[in-house]
């Protein structure tokens, strides 16, 4: 108690806490949630991506990436980069322009907004008069023109955002100047498109929503050439030399326009509809590349058959009598097309296809025969299937990494061999300073490993559970199958798929074992599989064992999902990862604790119904121990029975939704931003309550009892070797901790190594613990004689970890959700405890030993215990003593998916998902601070303004 | 001064043949004296009429601990439940500058085959218009029963009348614990769990509070009846009025005795089961030099049974009274021995 009244005395330790602890968000992993706009920079080679949320982030070289978010936390709806510079401008559905920059601070490049700007009309006039529609930042770099709903075009200064109101483009100047008569103040209502000439800068095409498309002069401000088209326009696109560009509409075809020839209207050379001749949908952006074959590469968003097809999101390549209708299985955002941007090469020479969709980045390589897709080194889809867990794992021996990567690739063999063309900026940040894995399980059955070292999260492997089972759904099923002649050429593109044949497939719990290379998961349908590390393809058969949970309890009947089917016989697995051995629970309730031992070979997992433990050496079940109470009927029915589990995915998908259209996700800003995010997190807070005072929401208050349900739900599971018995001897055993608040222990006899095919492991109860809280074990661990927490199987072998103390004696700690308690061993007496719920009203949701080191010195590191709690806040507590030590604020409580993701690393760092999608990256170390910083420099500026032309790619457009 | 000496369990006999063993044994023929025992919660409870003595009887394990005061000096409120927490309110009572003068208790009955459920604590030091409530979960199987609710309170602040959030009673179960005391109600709004303050926190955080401090329960509520309170004279009307506004300021020094007596009594709780043998509660562990808890866990070294903790200072006759010395707070000498007057027999 009287920590709490009087913390921070000790000066000394105070000074070395500052140089242990610090807490920082350092970067977002993953594919930003709902983005809206796309932007590239030619010039810098950065790509930009704004999301509904208000966040914008710049992606260049791997590694290279920064992040900006608006204060209005409005969607962006179109992102232009100013021709030549490092800056760019946002548009966002408020109607509001912003320019953001790139400007060099302490030595890496920083991205900050400079200016905010509103376009105000005179006074009276309808929104619409000034609501932008349009943007064409200039090529002068002096002026940006905004169109607008009403048909005016602005003329606004930079950076200054002034308006140059005597140079505002009116309809009615347009059409004084136009002599035809059918063209009246209605053809000039909304500007669909503004494009520069790419060889006269004082010339630009204005495109008008009723298929005006006028060639303004800038300098004498008039029509050069007006061009009437047919259907409603969407947009329009320059040819390299300026002599034809082309427009595409609403009606699914697209109009070449020459503007060489004197007339002063102008007839279509040609007008296409490449999906007719049923009615097509909109083709919303088009280009045009020339090549120096001659043959042009046409390529265009949207434009199926509007009835057989009118619900793919397609991006269509035509290029001589190649054409492939690329099919995304989420909606297409935006597009851009990287070609050279080398101002005086004749043909544009495209290279790669850009395509930003809802839910993934693809890049298509139009290089190569085939147009492959190339693997991204960023921006992975982390939820192409939605994650159910991870696990993570520091410290990769480069052996293990190696053999990892080699599976890798091995499965990537489709991928282009093009380098990643997006490349701006260099990466400063120092090399990593270890090899990190990030597992990742899916609901699809498959685990995911991501090279976490870094600000990078790449994928390096993927391993998948489901060959093991016989599924409705033959995996090979869903592949291409289209035949040569179908039309439209439509082409499957991308990871993301997040529909699971099965749920009871999906992965719950993860162990790897980094020096064995053995790695255990475990589902949702009771499976357990044991793996271990293959560099070459194989055929085998996976051994098959059952384990009886329920042993002699009577009169049970488990009302769950069934256990999934098993293949017989031999089965090929691709090199990796392969299924030796299944232990499967009976009933087949979720897996929700699983220990892996690998010097004892030995793997513990449990359910709500109890725990076994599992000898994968000799395949032998060694013991079960159902932890079911009675009167538990609750737990027996199982809560994933196959209504309830469907009426929980249709809650969790309108969920889902639902938050994607809230979507008030907080990042980390610049100072200043915090104080308001917090603002707005109390005003959202008060908003609540007010809502809660409408109907009000009561709370039972009530002692928790041996017959609650789920007493028996089996949160973890933990090896040690310790003194069970007596303080003579130490011996491996097996701890196990409830929802109950029970701990129970068992030694364990494992056979020496010589004799271990001989002799069976066995197993005896040596003790069982009821804390009286009965709040769940969420934590077990052993300190050795110095307070050691003992280090992990095979980490002493690998002399990687100093051998634990065995002279002196050793200390039980059980984590609940309510408190800390420290016990000594043998002879279970209770010596300390920190009561966390008690005093704060919070609950442990994470707890992990996590090692600081001191930033000052490399000599001194401590281990300490890392704790989330289920109001967001992570604290960090001393060992053995249990104190205090620090407390941040981390994730907001409302967020429950965030909190329940998170995961801590061993060295003071942690992942949270901020989104289906997205990991955020912490650290509480002083020491491991893995973030981006890069530095973009301006390339070198050309001094002829001309070139500039093709460096203004208008990648983003209005939605 | 002690007494030992052996009963048979299975023919304990009549209260009134104990008595007077008792008197026999002490050398106390004609001297009125209260019989107690400590029971297995290390409660002390009174021995007074056959059924209670019979009780005492079969749950010795093996040893029974019997108390004797005399009569006319007797502390009532020595018996009950957690004897040695109310040590502690004495000790705390005594440091307390404004409660100099132990206060004559007043004898209403004695407690006869009950155990208390609910008490009213620390009258002396709250503002009138509330009440802390101590709920006794432990040793009944009565549920808590009870429910709480968000809501707001209006309160007097430098900038005037506010509307802040609160926690109050919603409901109470009919037969629960809270029901049953009176001593709670509907609307009553919710101020402090176990010492501390509620307010800022949520309706969830405070549910997971009480629940983790069920088994012993401390809450300070502004009853929303308030014609039922105690009213003191050692205050003005005045100044009480204005101490409603204020978080309670001197409930701070109770915090901590009310706290720790919560801490240590739980600690003694925790069951283990060695070897698949009978189910023991588990001690506590000699404390290291290096234990912050060690602040009362001195007692225990003197016993190595479960329940060896004397029941109140007022007995406190075998152990100087220096091994009691807690950090904090040193017991005035004075005092102390004015309250060693009562005797120990132990049998």
């Amino acid at each position: 108690m009287r920590r709490f009244l009087r913390p921070g005395h000790d000066p000394v330790r105070e000074r070395l806490k500052r140089d242990l602890f610090q807490f920082n968000k350092t970067v977002e992993h993953g594919f930003p949630h709902q983005p809206s706009a796309l932007g590239y920079s030619p010039f810098l080679r950065l790509m930009a991506i704004g999301t509904r949320s208000g966040a914008i982030k710049l992606y260049g070289a791997p590694g290279v990436e920064f992040m900006g978010l608006h204060e209005e936390n409005n969607t962006v709806m179109q992102i232009h980069f100013i021709p030549d510079q490092c800056q760019l401008v946002t548009l966002l559905d408020d109607n509001s322009l912003h320019l953001w920059s790139l400007k060099q601070h302490g030595g890496a490049s920083e991205l900050r907004e400079e200016h905010r700007f509103t376009l105000r009309g005179p006074p009276g006039s309808p929104p619409s008069a000034t609501q932008v529609t349009a943007v064409l930042p200039h090529s002068s770099r002096e002026v940006l023109y905004l169109g607008t709903e009403s048909g005016n075009i602005f003329v606004v200064e930079l950076p200054s955002f002034r308006v140059l109101e005597d140079r505002t483009i009116t309809p009615e100047a347009v059409l004084q100047r136009i002599p035809d008569d059918n063209c009246n103040r209605r053809s000039c209502e909304l500007v669909e498109a503004l494009r520069e000439h790419p060889k006269n800068p004082d010339q630009i095409l204005i495109g008008y929503s009723r298929a005006l498309i006028v060639l303004w002069d800038l300098q004498n401000n008039k029509a050069t050439r007006h061009f009437l088209g047919s259907q409603q326009l969407e947009n329009l696109y320059w040819q390299r030399d300026g002599s034809k560009f082309i427009s595409c509409h609403y009606d699914g075809s697209y109009t070449q326009w020459p503007v060489s020839s004197d007339n002063r209207q102008s007839e279509p050379l040609e007008n296409t509809v490449p999906y007719g001749p049923f009615p097509c949908k909109a083709i919303s952006k088009i280009y045009w590349q020339t090549t120096k074959n001659g043959l042009p590469y046409i390529i265009f968003q949207g434009g199926m058959p509007r009835a057989s097809y009118g619900d793919r999101h397609s991006i269509s390549v035509i290029h001589g009598s190649q054409q492939t209708a690329f099919d995304f299985t989420s909606r297409v955002i935006d597009f851009f097309i990287i070609f050279s941007s080398d101002p005086t090469a004749e043909f544009d020479d495209p290279s790669a296809l850009v395509v930003l969709a809802e839910e993934e980045l693809v890049v298509i390589d139009l290089k190569s025969a085939g147009w492959p897709a190339v693997h991204p080194p960023y921006l992975a889809s982390l939820h192409c299937s939605a994650i159910t867990c991870s696990h993570h794992v520091s410290n990769i021996p480069l052996k293990l990494w190696e053999r990892i990567i080699s599976a890798g690739s091995k499965q990537n063999i489709h991928y282009s061999s093009m380098p990643w063309p997006i490349d701006g900026g260099t990466n400063i940040a120092p090399d990593p300073p270890q090899r990190d894995l990030l597992l990742t399980g899916h609901e699809d059955g498959t685990v995911r490993f991501w090279d976490a070292s870094g600000v990078c999260l790449h994928l390096l492997y993927k391993l998948s559970t489901v060959r093991v089972f016989l599924t409705d759904a033959d995996p090979n099923d869903n592949m291409n199958t289209l035949g040569e002649d179908e039309w439209p050429p439509l082409r499957k593109v991308g990871t993301f798929d997040p529909y699971s044949d099965d749920p009871r497939l999906g992965i719950q719990k993860i162990y790897l074992c980094k020096y064995s290379g053995y790695l255990a998961v475990a589902g949702t349908a009771g499976q357990v599989l044991v793996m271990e590390l293959n560099d070459e393809d194989a055929e085998h058969v996976v051994d098959h064992a059952e384990a009886d949970l329920l042993q002699d309890q009577e009169g049970y009947r488990w009302k769950g999902h069934e256990k999934l089917k098993t293949r017989d016989g031999p089965v090929r697995f691709e090199a990796g990862f392969q299924p030796f051995v299944l232990v499967q629970c009976q009933p087949p309730a979720v897996v929700t604790s699983l220990a892996l031992h690998s010097e004892w070979k030995l793997v513990a997992f449990g359910t709500s119904h109890g725990f076994g433990l599992f000898d994968h050496q000799q395949k032998r079940l060694v013991f079960v121990k159902c932890t079911l109470h009675p009167s538990d009927q609750l737990a027996l029915e199982g809560p994933l029975s196959r209504v309830k589990s469907l009426k929980k995915s249709l809650r969790q998908s309108f969920r889902r939704i639902r938050r994607s259209r809230v979507s008030s996700r907080k990042r980390r800003g610049g100072g200043g931003n915090a104080s308001e995010v917090q603002e707005a997190n109390a005003k959202f807070d008060q908003d609540t309550l007010q809502e809660m005072e409408l109907a009000p929401v009561q709370r039972k208050i009530e002692a928790r009892s041996a017959e609650d349900s789920f007493t028996g739900f089996v949160r973890t599971l933990y090896f040690a070797d310790t003194f069970l018995r007596d303080s003579s001897r130490h011996c491996p055993s097996l701890w196990a901790g409830t929802n109950g608040g029970t701990v129970y222990a068992f030694c364990l006899r494992v056979p020496p190594a010589e004799r271990r095919m001989d002799e069976p492991v066995r197993a005896e109860q040596a003790k069982e613990i009821q804390l009286m809280h009965r709040a769940p074990v969420v934590g077990i661990l052993v300190l050795d004689g110095r307070g050691t927490p003992l280090p992990e199987p095979l980490e002493v072998a690998h002399d990687l970890s100093k051998s634990p103390d065995m002279q002196g004696s050793h200390q039980l700690l059980v984590v609940s959700e309510e408190q800390f308690k420290v016990f000594t061993l043998p002879k279970v007496s209770s010596k300390l405890k920190l009561k966390l719920t008690a005093l704060e009203g919070c609950r442990v949701r994470k707890v992990t030993v996590a090692n600081f080191g001191s930033c000052k010195t490399d000599e001194y590191s401590e281990n300490d215990l890392a704790v989330l709690t289920n109001l967001g806040d992570i604290q960090i507590i001393s060992l053995p003593f249990l104190k205090l030590q620090i407390r941040y604020p981390c994730i907001r409580k409302e967020d429950v998916s965030g909190i329940a993701s998170c995961v801590f690393t061993k060295y003071g760092q942690g992942f949270y998902l901020i989104s289906p999608s997205e990991f955020e990256r912490f650290s509480l170390s002083t020491k491991w601070l893995v973030e981006p910083r890069c530095i973009v420099d301006m390339p070198e500026a050309t001094s002829n303004n001309h070139v500039h032309k093709f460096g203004t790619e208008n990648a983003a457009r209005k939605s | 001064e002690f007494r030992r000496f052996s009963l048979e369990r299975s023919k304990p006999g009549k209260f009134e043949e104990f008595y007077g063993l008792l008197q026999h044994v002490h050398k106390i023929p004609n001297v009125d004296v209260l019989v107690g025992y400590t029971d297995i919660h290390g409660d002390l409870l009174p021995i007074n009429n056959d059924d209670n003595y019979h009780k005492a009887v079969s749950t010795a394990n093996p040893l029974l601990r019997i108390f004797i005061q005399r009569k006319e000096d007797a502390d009532y409120s020595a018996f009950g439940t957690d004897t040695m927490t109310r040590k502690k309110n004495v000790l705390s009572n005594v440091l307390r500058a404004d409660n100099h003068k132990k206060k004559p208790h007043i004898v209403i009955s004695m407690p006869q085959d009950f155990r208390p459920v609910s008490s009213i604590i620390d009258v002396d030091i709250l503002p009138e218009t509330h009440r802390r409530v101590r709920l006794y979960k432990y040793g009944t199987d009565k549920p808590l029963g009870f429910y709480i609710r968000d809501g707001s309170s209006v309160r007097v602040t430098p900038h005037g009348l506010e509307k802040v959030p609160g926690i109050f009673i919603s409901r109470l179960v009919p037969g629960g614990l809270a029901q049953s005391t009176g001593l709670l109600a509907v609307n009553d709004e919710v101020l402090e769990v176990n010492g501390i303050e509620v307010s800022g926190k949520s309706l969830d955080q405070v549910t997971d509070m009480m629940i983790a401090n069920s088994r012993n329960l401390i809450i300070t509520v502004r009853p929303a009846n308030q014609r039922n309170n105690v009213v003191r004279n050692s205050r003005t009307s005045g100044s009480s009025g204005q101490s409603t506004e204020s978080s309670l300021p001197s409930s701070t020094p109770n915090i901590l005795g009310n706290l720790l007596q919560g801490e240590e009594e739980s600690d003694e709780e925790d069951i283990i089961i060695e070897d698949s043998g009978e189910p023991q509660q588990i001690p506590k562990a000699a404390p290291t030099s290096e234990s912050i808890e060690s602040l009362s866990q001195i007692e225990l070294l003197h016993e190595s049974t479960q329940n060896g903790f004397l029941p109140s200072s007022e007995m406190n006759l075998n152990h100087s009274a220096g091994s009691i010395s807690m950090e904090y707070e040193v017991p005035e000498p004075g005092r102390k021995s004015l309250e060693e007057d009562g005797t120990i027999i132990t049998l």
